[in-house]
């Protein structure tokens, strides 16, 4: 049973952080409500005071620009970054990242704001814009600050949002040159949460021959997404074999910091992170080289 | 708790409601307007049974508070038929026996209804993919993917899906 509470809708920015000044105490902010409302009918969230900024149309655009990027408004939904043209063109990871969340029922009222919030280390958008190297900017009543995504993330359902504050916008920068981003995340049940997932992203040198860059951050690993910035070096500098992909693989799945629970065995998690790391790397850097020969 | 104004249209007509904030759109729509047709089932997200048509897209009507509904139009499983006249989705499901206990087939009706307005034309496997969330406990799917790709290739005349 969902516990009563005092309901406001809010409609614009201004008024929302007015709100969530007001009702500091005891409040919670609701958007689609495909995370929240569960945990309220179980009663493990029970707010006095709900602030609804579904109906706050600023927070829900998708805008690029060659320079600056890709900025996401916090109350997008997931069905409109999987639709949107612009997102297809330049972070088509992105798309292929969407059809694989949930239903379209709960990506067509879900936002790309909520699922960051509610901080569930499984969740898909996470480690893949973390791997984009993306930005989040948050707001309360007085002021703005900036956040690496990889920042906001503090443990299991909890992140770096403090009371009073809103989450406005994701920005990812434009993805460097000879860059490919690949993902996947397992799972028993097709679009359900994985149980693990690795999303790498891998820059190559200008003659295609070794690795520039790299990113590798895990789902479902520890409490929260986590970056393996250790498998990372591995990479640098180095031509892509087997048994570099070894390396890095195992490296993934000593630092990853997993649980056992009833989807699976902490050992098999450490496997998972080994081969998804692997296989990851291998795509994007194999993507990357396709680049090359443009 | 006091009860709040929800202005809402439920199958083209305009309803104004006094409802306490905490009630979910499906308890709206069977309790207080007694539209029965859609129906609860986990309640926790999981399995698109109570799924309606919100503002053209469809939704888990247990899923969404009420009051996120306001101003807003949602359709149900009993906006389909007109005057007795079933839709061709409708119709293809009775031909290709798409139920055996009938639970999931409201929420079925309206995920298709509101996937082949999106995309009249779908492969089998994007008809897959948009009903994978609706799940249907008898096991039944086969029949119900084929009686939505009957209408969308056109074996059925009549009234709009
Ligand atoms: C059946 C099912 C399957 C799912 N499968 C997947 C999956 O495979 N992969 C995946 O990644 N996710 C999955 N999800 C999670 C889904 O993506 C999220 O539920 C959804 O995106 C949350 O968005 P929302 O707008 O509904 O958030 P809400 O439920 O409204 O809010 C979630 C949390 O974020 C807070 N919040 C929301 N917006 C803001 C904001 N702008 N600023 C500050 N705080 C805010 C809320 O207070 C709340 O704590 C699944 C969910 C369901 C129900």
């Amino acid at each position: 049973m969902i516990r009563d509470f005092v309901y406001f809708k809010a409609g614009t920015v201004k008024e929302t952080l007015d709100l969530l000044d007001k009702y500091k105490d005891d409040y919670k902010i609701i958007c689609g409500g495909q995370s929240l409302l569960i945990l309220m009918r179980q009663g493990l969230v029970a707010p006095a005071n709900l602030i609804d900024i579904k109906k706050v149309t600023e927070l829900s655009y998708i805008e690029f620009d060659l320079k600056t990027g890709l900025k996401i408004g916090a109350a997008t939904t997931h069905r409109d970054i999987e639709k949107s043209e612009i997102i297809k063109k330049h972070y088509p990871i992105l798309v292929y990242m969407e059809e694989n969340i949930a239903s379209n029922q709960t990506r067509n009222w879900g936002t790309i704001g909520g699922n960051l919030c509610h901080g569930d280390p499984t969740g898909d958008p996470g480690p893949v814009f973390i791997a984009l190297n993306a930005l989040v900017k948050i707001a309360d009543k007085k002021k703005e600050r900036n956040l690496l995504l990889e920042d906001f993330f503090v443990d299991y359902f909890e992140t770096a949002l403090q009371d009073g504050e809103l989450l406005l916008e994701i920005q990812i920068p434009i993805i460097a040159p000879l860059t490919a981003v690949a993902y996947e995340k397992f799972n028993i049940i097709q679009n359900d949460q994985g149980i693990v997932s690795a999303a790498v992203s891998i820059t190559l040198t200008k003659d295609g021959d070794s690795c520039k860059d790299a990113r590798i951050v895990l789902g479902g690993a520890a409490s929260k997404p986590l970056r393996i910035k250790e498998a990372e070096q591995i990479l640098m500098g180095k031509k892509l074999t087997d048994s570099l992909l070894k390396k890095a693989g195992e490296k993934a799945s000593e630092l990853a910091d997993p649980v056992s629970d009833i989807h699976a065995s902490e050992t098999y998690r450490r496997y998972l992170a080994e081969v998804l790391t692997k296989r990851m790397v291998k795509k994007a850097w194999e993507q990357a080289l396709t680049y090359m020969k443009r | 708790m006091e009860k709040q104004l929800l202005r809402i249209t439920v199958n083209h007509q305009y309803h104004e409601l006094y409802i306490e904030p905490k009630r979910l759109l499906v308890e709206v729509l069977r309790n207080e307007l007694e539209l029965t047709g859609t129906k609860r089932a986990c309640s926790t997200g999981a399995c698109c049974a109570c799924s309606v048509i919100l503002n053209g897209m469809a939704v888990k009507s247990c899923s969404v508070l009420a009051m996120q509904a306001d101003e807003c139009e949602v359709l149900t499983v009993e906006s389909l038929a007109e005057n007795g006249e079933l839709t061709p989705l409708q119709k293809a499901f009775l031909d290709f026996g798409a139920f055996q206990c009938g639970f999931c087939t409201s929420g079925m009706l309206m995920s298709a209804t509101a996937f082949l307005r999106e995309t009249p034309k779908p492969t089998v496997d994007q008809i897959r993919e948009a009903l994978h969330g609706n799940l249907c406990r008898c096991t039944g799917y086969n029949s119900i993917i084929r009686a939505v790709k009957a209408v969308a290739d056109g074996k059925y005349k009549g009234s709009s899906q």
